[in-house]
C-alpha cells in the first residue's frame, strides 16, 4: 500500500516538474523568435518543408471523409425528406470539427513524427551541442522556425482537408447520388456563417497548430540520444498529440458553441 | 595573465557518481595541452564543464579570467564566440552542403556579404584540404574527410581556445597523422590555445606541449611528453606502453568470480 501510494506520489511530483519544463521551453521558444522575423526564410523554409509532407496525405483523406460524408449524410438526411440539406451539413462537419480535428490527427502522425525524429537525430548526432558551442541557441535556430511552420501550416492544411471535403460530399451527393446540385451549394451558403462556423474552425486549427507542433518538437528535444530513444519519442509524440488534440476539441467546442 | 583557461578544485558528479574531483588545470595561451586517460576517467567532462555545457558542483573554471557561469547564458553565449569545439565524430550538420557547414558560425554571427563569406569558407576548407568538396553533402564524404570539415568550421571564426574530443578516434593512419599536424598548425597559425582530449599515444605526444593524465577524475600526473615518456609512474608507464594489466584493471571492479559461481560458499 505505502509503495502504491509512493508511486502515485512520484508519478504526480514528475508530471506537474514535466509539464513545468514543457512550459517553460514554450515561453523560451517564443521569447527567442523575436529574431525569426528579420529571418523569415527559416520559417518559410520549414512551412514547405512541413506542407510537402502532409499535403497528399491531408487532401487524399479530405476526399475520403468527404465522401463518406455525403453518404451517411445523405441516408440519415434522406429519412426525413431533407436530403437538400447534404450541402450544409458537409459543409457544417468539415469546417467545424472534421477539418481541423483529422488534419490536426494526421499532421501529428506525419510531419509531427518527422520533426521529432529530425530533433531527436539531431541530439544524439552531437548537432545541437555543437550549436550551443558556436554559441548559438539550438531553441532559437532549430526549434523556434519549426514550431512557427507548423502553427502557420495547419490552419492552411485544415482549409485544403475542408475544401476538398466539401468537393467529395459534392461528388457523392451531387454527381452520384443525384441531389440537386442548386440546394446544395444555397443551403450551404445559407446556413454556413464565416465568423461562428469557419472563424471558430480557423481558430481551432491554430490551437491545434499550437499544441501538435510544440509536443512534436519538444519531444525531439527531450528525447534520449540513442536509437530506442528517438522511437520511444515519436511515439510519444503520437499518443500526447492525439489525446491532446481530442481533448482541447471538446474544450474549445463547449467553449465556443455552448 | 599567461593562462587562458584555469580550473580551481573543480568538483562534479552526475546525481550521486562523482567524475572529477578537487582538479587543479592550467591551459597557457598559445600551447597545446592534452588531457589524456582511459574510457571514464573523466576528460570529455573536463571540456563540457569549460565549455558551460556542464555546471559544477564546487569550483570554479576560468577562461580569459572571466568565470564559466553556465546559468548566465547572455554571457556563457559570448564567452563560447571565442572558442571552438570539435566533437568526436565532427557532428556536421546533415542537411547542409560542407561548404554550408563551414559557412553556418559566419552566417550565425557575422553581417559578412555572402561573396566574403564564400572566400572565407573556401580558404577554410583549402586549409584542411577540402576545397574541392565544398559542395558535398556530409552522407557523401569519409570520416576522415567529415573530421576535417569539422575542424574548418571550428576554426571560422578564428577563436582564441579550441576544443578537441577524441579527434583521432576511428582514423585511419594517415588521416589520424594529417589530423594531428593540422591541430598543431592551425594552433601555431592562428596563435589560439589548444586543449586535445585523448586517448592516443603517440599522435598527442608529437603535438602537445603538456600532458595531464587522469584517473578516476584526478590528475595521476602531468609534465611534458618527453617527462611522461620516461615516467616511472605505474599508470603512466601502463598507458603510454599499453600494458595489458596494472593499475588500471582488466576486470570491472567487484565480486570475484569464486563468489559469483558460488565456490567460496560451499562447505
Amino acid at each position: 500500500m505505502i509503495g502504491f501510494l509512493t508511486a502515485i506520489g512520484r508519478w504526480t511530483r514528475e508530471t506537474i516538474a514535466n509539464t513545468g519544463y514543457a512550459a517553460r521551453v514554450l515561453f523560451a521558444i517564443v521569447r527567442s523568435s523575436g529574431g525569426l522575423l528579420r529571418r523569415f526564410r527559416l520559417v518559410t523554409t520549414q512551412i514547405h518543408f512541413i506542407g510537402n509532407y502532409s499535403l497528399l496525405l491531408i487532401a487524399v483523406s479530405g476526399l475520403f471523409v468527404g465522401f463518406v460524408l455525403g453518404l451517411q449524410g445523405y441516408y440519415t438526411l434522406n429519412k426525413y425528406g431533407s436530403e437538400q440539406a447534404l450541402g450544409l451539413l458537409v459543409a457544417l462537419s468539415l469546417t467545424r470539427e472534421l477539418g481541423p480535428v483529422v488534419t490536426a490527427l494526421l499532421f501529428a502522425g506525419r510531419a509531427g513524427t518527422s520533426l521529432t525524429a529530425e530533433i531527436g537525430l539531431m541530439k544524439a548526432g552531437e548537432q545541437l551541442s555543437a550549436m550551443e558551442m558556436m554559441a548559438v541557441n539550438p531553441l532559437q535556430r532549430v526549434l523556434a522556425p519549426r514550431f512557427w511552420a507548423g502553427v502557420i501550416a495547419m490552419p492552411i492544411l485544415a482549409a485544403i482537408f475542408s475544401a476538398v471535403g466539401i468537393f467529395g460530399g459534392y461528388i457523392v451527393g451531387v454527381q452520384m447520388i443525384g441531389v440537386d446540385e442548386g440546394a446544395f451549394w444555397s443551403q450551404m451558403q445559407g446556413g454556413v456563417d464565416v465568423w461562428n462556423d469557419v472563424l471558430n474552425g480557423v481558430l481551432k486549427s491554430i490551437v491545434f497548430g499550437i499544441a501538435v507542433t510544440f509536443i512534436a518538437v519538444y519531444q525531439g528535444y527531450q528525447s534520449q540520444p540513442t536509437p530506442e530513444g528517438v522511437a520511444r519519442a515519436t511515439t510519444r509524440t503520437v499518443v500526447t498529440a492525439s489525446l491532446s488534440v481530442l481533448w482541447l476539441d471538446f474544450l474549445l467546442t463547449a467553449l465556443m458553441f455552448s | 595573465m599567461s593562462n587562458l583557461v584555469e580550473i580551481r578544485d573543480l568538483h562534479f558528479r552526475y546525481g550521486e557518481r562523482p567524475i572529477l574531483s578537487a582538479l587543479d588545470m592550467e591551459f597557457p595561451r598559445g600551447k597545446v595541452i592534452a588531457v589524456m586517460g582511459g574510457s571514464g576517467s573523466g576528460k570529455t567532462t573536463v571540456l563540457r564543464l569549460i565549455g558551460g555545457q556542464l555546471t559544477p558542483q564546487a569550483g570554479s573554471v576560468t577562461v580569459k579570467g572571466e568565470r564559466v557561469d553556465p546559468s548566465n547564458v547572455r554571457a556563457l553565449y559570448a564567452m563560447r564566440r571565442k572558442m571552438g569545439m570539435l566533437f568526436q565524430h565532427g557532428a556536421l550538420f546533415t542537411d547542409m552542403s560542407v561548404f554550408d557547414n563551414v559557412a553556418f558560425p559566419l552566417r550565425e554571427h557575422t553581417d559578412l556579404p555572402e561573396e566574403l563569406i564564400r572566400d572565407l569558407v573556401l580558404m577554410k576548407l583549402h586549409t584542411v584540404g577540402l576545397r574541392n568538396a565544398a559542395e558535398l553533402k556530409p552522407s557523401e564524404i569519409s570520416g576522415g574527410m567529415a573530421r576535417r570539415v569539422a575542424l574548418a568550421r571550428t576554426i571560422a571564426l578564428d577563436p582564441e581556445l579550441i576544443m578537441y574530443d577524441e579527434p583521432f578516434a576511428g582514423l585511419d593512419p594517415i588521416s589520424m597523422g594529417m589530423t594531428a599536424n593540422l591541430i598543431r598548425k592551425l594552433n601555431d597559425a592562428l596563435g589560439s590555445t589548444t586543449i586535445l582530449v585523448s586517448h592516443d599515444v603517440q599522435e598527442s605526444f608529437l603535438i602537445a606541449d603538456y600532458v595531464y593524465f587522469l584517473s578516476k577524475g584526478a590528475i595521476v600526473a602531468q609534465g611534458t611528453p618527453a617527462e611522461m615518456m620516461a615516467s616511472a609512474d605505474p599508470y603512466v608507464k601502463q598507458f603510454v606502453h599499453a600494458e595489458p594489466d596494472g593499475p588500471v584493471p582488466f576486470h570491472y571492479p567487484g565480486k570475484s568470480l569464486a563468489e559469483d559461481l558460488g565456490l567460496g560458499a560451499r562447505p
